[in-house]
């Protein structure tokens, strides 16, 4: 297998140390079948130990290895070699405050994720024991691809409406509450209504799309908060109505 | 050790200009400003009309007449048919899914209804206007 140096400019920042951030070079003998984390793993394990990144799984599921690579919000574990030239800039998620190197704060998005309120909510009472929620492949498929997202936060380094304004509750939030909504055995919309309507909910959102052109997992974020948005729309509507609900 | 996270904040004023994605998306929002234009140039048209009589609308009508105002109307009609247009109904699938049984209807399928049933409406308009 060939090999190709790659010039890697990584943004470093050591809270301790330095007072802003910084770029640092290393020169990478590269496999053309390397992954962008791959990369980062031979500077780790060869040139300098003290570089501090987060990865785990390395197969585009845990979703924690989220970076920019040449400016672009990437998995760096499904971001290869062979497409990038010889020179590429490795940074931290864009709009999240910088904790050390390529590590993110996500404190933020862990509440905003939370606010969802991603579990299914049931008003009727539970059925018996011996019974399940029968849910037709039909309805599955009206919400399955927004099962897909494994939180990497690469639609919020892309989103500049969350960058410009974070208390946008943001893409990955309002997929994962639509995706419950969508759920036939789910009860809980209503519930759900305050990360709909909110003034930082959905109507925050102005459709850049950015999200959904980043996302690794093709989970078509903005698809989901324009949906929630018609949604939020009739239901406004629905109101207005003479005899409609309260 | 302590936590001091750095925090980088976009400039609000040039944040769109170094990303090639954000800069088609204000492309398309700077359409505002002809919806603006386009909006007092009605409730002048309206203003001129209220008034009642011929001059004051001859008057609008030949304001409209130059070739600066017609170069403006040329430029917002291409500017809207190309790129809003084509741009938006692009996105409509992403609002409007449409899922038959278990299979989804494809995006293109959608976007073609759009066109369809935006040049059926143009052509109501044109055969109310007495154009065709």
């Amino acid at each position: 297998m060939s090999t190709r140096e790659l010039q890697l400019e990584v943004l470093r920042y050591d809270p301790e140390q330095d007072s802003e951030p910084h770029f640092q070079s290393y020169t990478v003998p590269c496999r053309e079948d390397w992954a962008i984390l791959d990369a980062l793993n031979y500077v780790k394990e060869n040139l300098d130990t003290t570089l501090s990144y987060r990865w785990s799984c390395h197969m585009m599921v845990c979703g924690s290895c989220g970076m920019m690579v040449n400016g672009e919000p990437s998995l760096t574990c499904k971001t290869f070699v062979r497409d990038l030239p010889d020179r590429v800039r490795i940074e931290p998620l864009a709009h999240f405050p910088i904790e050390r190197d390529l590590v993110v704060v996500l404190d933020d998005v862990m509440e905003k994720l939370q606010r969802a309120q991603p579990w299914i909510i049931r008003h009727d009472d539970p059925p018996p024991a011996d019974q399940e929620h029968i849910q037709s492949r039909a309805a599955l498929y009206k919400f399955k691809q927004y099962t897909m997202c494994v939180n990497c936060m690469c639609c919020y380094a892309a989103c500049p409406q969350y960058g410009l304004d974070p208390s946008f509750i943001g893409p990955a939030a309002l997929a994962l509450a639509h995706r419950y909504n969508r759920d036939s055995r789910d009860q809980g919309k209503a519930d759900r209504l305050d990360i709909l309507a909110d003034y930082h909910g959905v109507w925050d959102c102005s459709f850049v799309g950015a999200c959904s052109e980043v996302c690794p997992k093709s989970v078509d974020p903005a698809a989901a908060i324009q949906q929630m948005k018609v949604d939020g729309a009739i239901e406004w509507w629905k109101q207005k109505l003479p005899g409609g609900k309260r | 050790m302590s936590r001091q996270p750095f925090v980088r904040p976009l400039p609000k004023a040039s944040w769109y200009f170094g990303n090639a994605r954000y800069r088609r998306y204000m492309l398309r929002e700077v359409t505002c400003l002809l919806v603006g234009f386009y909006c007092f140039l009605m409730l002048w048209a309206l203003a001129a009309l209220a008034g009642g009589s011929a001059e004051r609308w001859d008057a609008f009508l030949a304001s409209q007449q130059n070739t600066a105002m017609l170069v403006v109307h040329a430029a917002a009609l291409v500017y809207y048919l190309v790129y809003m247009t084509f741009d938006w109904f692009k996105l409509a699938p992403k609002a409007m899914p449409f899922q038959l049984g278990e299979k989804k209807l494809p995006d293109r399928i959608i976007v073609i209804a759009h066109y369809a049933a935006w040049a059926i409406v143009t052509l109501s308009i044109f055969w109310l206007a007495g154009v065709l």
